[in-house]
């Protein structure tokens, strides 16, 4: 390595935009199987309960189901978690190399919460046969808490990263008085936890939903049907006006704590009260303006403090290095993720006026298609949340301490363009094998609809045999 | 003993597990690769499935915890290894993902020619990261890794011959220490055909892995001296009992006694770990930067100890039920949702 003496400390080694559009790709990658990881087994669980219950077949066989597509998700989630885990060094090892002591503790419980997970999933999975069917319950129902756990470290650590605490740093640059308690007790863990914890279980539970809904529309209405769509959808509507409110009350605390990135997210260019709410417009960064767009006067400040009278500071006070590099994806991402919301909102509520007047699910085409949509919304807001966060708080990796560039590996810029390339390849393979594998469960088992399957949930399975027939 | 070495210790014992468990995995994978036509390979590969799925994720896990601990607390360290040996350690990482994903095909995969292209992305998977992996663990014991962000050579770190025999010794550990494993679960399935083809596969995968190591040690003589003198001076009683374990099983590999079989399999490979950390100790980096200076703040140590406490008793009680459940037969692919339903089902017992 050589090192340019003088080099502009502001320019971005190359390596820097390979390594971010790679951690990018692969964490809006691995987000897509958390949901499911992290609500799939408290729907499996509530249909399981209900099985036992009432004695119904159907609930279990929908448990069933859920738990093979929570397994298949799971597994996919833990190869895709283990990719990012190398990255935390391949791609940042300023961050692990001088933070590792300050925020990895968090990850060292994820991960044996994590390893608890799998071993509870695979029991639960592989138990369905020969357990007796209240032990089996019994031993899955820890699942979702260890599940939420896991997410609590995560986003811990990644709060972390917005909210910087637990350390500080000597008048020599070091590290000193580490405390990973405080670090994981960071500021901004509360909101982000609670956020993200209520949009994992929308998006699991819309997502199921909507596959059963679709089959409603294809006049597939029986009792199969109808609990695979109300079962998740329940959840996931009551969830709804909850989100609404955690989501003001994160963006609120975005505001106080991370001025930056609650700027950009709003693009409020110049400071001041009686802040417009513009809706999607393109920012210029050279002359910190915005262009087009619908502006709504005084909403932000409204919004962010109560009163239209709320100062509001904007990106005019931020030293325009320390600007976000790309203010308009941040700000159409939010406004994406809340027109998202705000559209559920609507749906949720239709759902409540429909099934307290039917107590079934609502057979209104246009509601249908409607639901039918909604796993693929809230999915797009789940990752436009992401992208105001991460993007949102360039060009700090943690925030207002160390920029994403001190944080790149030295490895060269030409590696880390192929390795993103196959990178890229490799998890469109996957996501289509996945899909495939999927959509091959379904159909087998639309196939084997009330046939043997329905009759057997629990009961001995058949031995091992050796050379079985494939 | 003070915490920072009680912390490496665990991460040693994190990866002992892992090379008993998941790199076993990747061993299965590769009789998986290497059983023939479809036909020929019929049984064995039936069971592989049948051995492999029910722990698969589980038994991964130990190498996710590995890094972690690592970056928690020996952060220098983590960033330099990760930096340096940026190639192999993305190979190994995409063999992780194309096993993963020939895992997941394969698990609902009806089709035969889905199996096949599955089987065969296992396979690749299989090979690529056990010995990518080992490359790295070269370049560590030959002292490659100076410290620093990518500070190392990229290439000749890991491409030198040491290195590459570690990769290649590496591999065939995990063929070894997975064909015994198979081999006792074939006795458990009342197939004796299958516990002889594994017993033979063990003792060549065993013999050719015995070949590798004393190449290994060739070339670390020439290559790294003062590292070749640890390993022997220091670390000649865990070898040999790394041989007299290897000799045991295949003594055991076709009795009766599976569980321990698969003892002595599994102590093989752990004693080979714990000769490499007792030659390489106090370094974590040879011979650059120690235990001691590399270690994160003590608070976090602290932590990191009481965590690994708590880790225990959380996941030991649940890895044994695991086993438990798996060994009385409890747990099983269950037939009527992963595969097509075959006729023989169990009877209406809701
Ligand atoms: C179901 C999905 C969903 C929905 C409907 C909303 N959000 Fe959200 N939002 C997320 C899913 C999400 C997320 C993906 O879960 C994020 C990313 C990081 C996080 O903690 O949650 C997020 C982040 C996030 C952030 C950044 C937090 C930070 O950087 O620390 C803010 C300010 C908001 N959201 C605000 C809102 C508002 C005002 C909403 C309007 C009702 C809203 N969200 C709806
Ligand atoms: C799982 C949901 C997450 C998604 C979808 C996500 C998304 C992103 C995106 C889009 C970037 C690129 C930023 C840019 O290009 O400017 C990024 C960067 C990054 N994220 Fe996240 N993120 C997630 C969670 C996390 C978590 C939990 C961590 C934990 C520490 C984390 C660590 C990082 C790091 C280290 C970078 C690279 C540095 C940077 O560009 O800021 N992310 N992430
Ligand atoms: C830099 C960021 C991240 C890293 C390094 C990371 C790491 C990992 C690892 C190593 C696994 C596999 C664990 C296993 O094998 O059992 C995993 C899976 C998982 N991760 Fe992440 N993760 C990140 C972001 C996130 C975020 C933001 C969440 C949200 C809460 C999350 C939730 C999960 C869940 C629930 C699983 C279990 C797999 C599943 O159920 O699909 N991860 N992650």
């Amino acid at each position: 390595m050589v090192e340019s003496v003088d080099a502009d400390l502001l320019a971005a080694p190359a390596q820097l935009l390979p390594a971010r559009e790679q951690m990018a790709l692969t964490l809006m990658f691995h987000i897509v199987f958390v949901p499911f990881g992290i609500a799939l087994p408290t729907m499996m669980l509530i249909a399981n309960f209900k099985g036992l219950r009432r004695n119904d077949p159907v609930a279990l066989t929908l448990a069933r189901r859920w738990s093979h597509a929570a397994g298949l998700t799971f597994a996919v989630g833990a190869a895709s978690g283990t990719v990012l885990s190398f990255e935390m060094g391949l791609l940042w090892p300023g961050l692990t190399g001088r933070f590792g002591e300050v925020f990895g503790l968090p990850f060292a419980i994820e991960g044996v919460l994590f390893f608890l997970e799998a071993i509870l999933v695979a029991i639960y999975i592989y138990g369905w046969r020969r357990l007796q069917p209240w032990t089996h319950f019994w031993l899955g129902l820890p699942i979702p808490f260890v599940a939420i756990g896991g997410a609590f470290s995560i986003i811990s650590a990644n709060a972390w990263m917005n909210m910087p605490a637990g350390f500080t740093i000597d008048e020599n640059n070091q590290i000193t008085n580490v405390d990973p308690i405080a670090a994981i007790f960071n500021d901004a863990l509360p909101y982000e936890l609670g956020h993200f914890l209520v949009a994992a279980y929308m998006a699991a539970g819309f997502t199921v939903a909507s596959i059963y809904v679709v089959g409603w529309l294809k006049d597939r209405r029986d009792r199969y049907h109808r609990l695979g769509v109300l079962i998740p959808l329940t959840i996931a509507t009551v969830l709804t006006p909850v989100q609404f409110v955690v989501g003001d009350l994160t963006a609120v605390a975005v505001f106080e704590d991370q001025p930056a990135k609650f700027a950009a997210m709003e693009v409020v260019t110049d400071s001041g009260t009686h802040q417009a709410e513009v809706l999607f417009g393109r920012y210029d960064s050279a002359t910190n303006t915005v262009e087009g767009g619908i502006s709504i006067p005084g909403l932000n400040s409204w919004l962010a403090g109560g009163s239209v009278d709320t100062y509001v500071p904007g990106l005019d006070q931020v030293p325009p290095e320390n600007r976000p590099s790309n203010v308009t994806v941040v700000h159409w991402a939010f406004d994406i993720m809340v027109g998202v919301g705000t559209v559920l909102l609507l749906l949720a509520f239709w759902f409540f006026i429909a099934y307290w007047r039917r107590r079934d699910v609502p057979g209104n085409r246009l509601f249908l298609w409607f639901a039918a949509s909604a796993g693929v919304l809230t999915y797009i807001a789940v990752e436009a949340g992401w992208i105001v966060t991460e993007v949102g708080r360039q060009p700090w990796i943690v925030y207002n301490i160390m920029r994403t560039e001190e944080a790149v590996t030295n490895t060269d810029a030409g590696t880390l363009w192929i390795s993103f390339s196959l990178i890229a390849l490799l998890y469109l393979s996957l996501a289509i094998g996945t899909i495939t594998v999927l959509r091959a469960m379904s159909r087998r088992w639309r196939r084997t609809d009330r046939t043997d399957d329905d009759l057997a949930v629990y009961g001995p399975r058949p031995a091992v045999e050796e050379g079985a027939e494939r | 003993m003070n915490t920072a070495v009680v912390v490496a210790g665990i991460m040693v014992l994190a990866l002992t597990l892992y090379a008993c468990t998941g790199i076993a995995d990747y061993g299965a994978g590769f009789w998986d690769l290497t059983a023939g036509g479809r036909d020929r390979g019929r049984r064995p590969r039936s069971l592989i499935d049948n051995a492999v799925t029910p722990v698969w994720e589980a038994n991964h896990v130990w190498l996710i915890y590995v890094l972690v601990l690592c970056w928690t607390g020996f952060g220098s360290t983590f960033a330099s290894v990760m930096s340096t040996l940026y190639i192999p350690l993305a190979f190994a990482l995409l063999g992780i993902v194309l096993r993963a994903a020939g895992f997941a095909m394969s698990k609902d995969a009806a089709r035969a020619r889905m199996r096949h292209l599955a089987g065969w992305i296992f396979g690749a998977g299989s090979f690529l990261t056990p010995f990518c992996l080992g490359t790295a663990v070269g370049a560590v014991l030959t002292g490659r890794i100076p410290v620093g962000n990518a500070a190392g050579d990229e290439l000749t770190s890991w491409l030198n011959p040491t290195a590459i025999l570690v990769g290649l010794l590496t591999v065939a550990i995990g063929a070894y220490v997975s064909a015994v494993y198979l081999s006792a679960e074939a006795r458990r399935h009342g197939a004796p055909g299958l516990q002889g083809y594994f017993r033979a596969r063990a003792i060549a995968a065993g013999l050719a892995g015995l070949a590798l190591g004393v190449v290994v040690l060739i070339s670390l003589w020439f290559d790294e001296r003062q590292m070749f003198d640890r390993v022997v001076q220091r670390g000649w009683p865990l070898l040999l009992a790394s041989l007299v374990l290897l000799a045991a099983t295949f003594l055991l590999a076709g009795g009766t006694r599976m569980w321990r079989v698969r003892l002595a399999g599994a102590g093989g490979i752990a004693a080979l770990v714990w000769a490499w950390a007792v030659a390489q100790y106090p370094y974590l980096l040879p011979f650059s930067l120690t235990v001691q200076d590399g270690a994160a703040g003590p608070a976090t140590l602290r932590w990191l100890l009481i965590w690994a406490a708590g880790a225990l008793l959380l996941v030991v009680p649940a890895l044994i039920l695991l086993f438990w459940l798996d060994q009385r037969g409890e747990l099983g692919e269950d037939p009527a949702t992963s595969r097509a339903p075959t006729l023989h089902e169990g009877s209406a017992q809701a």
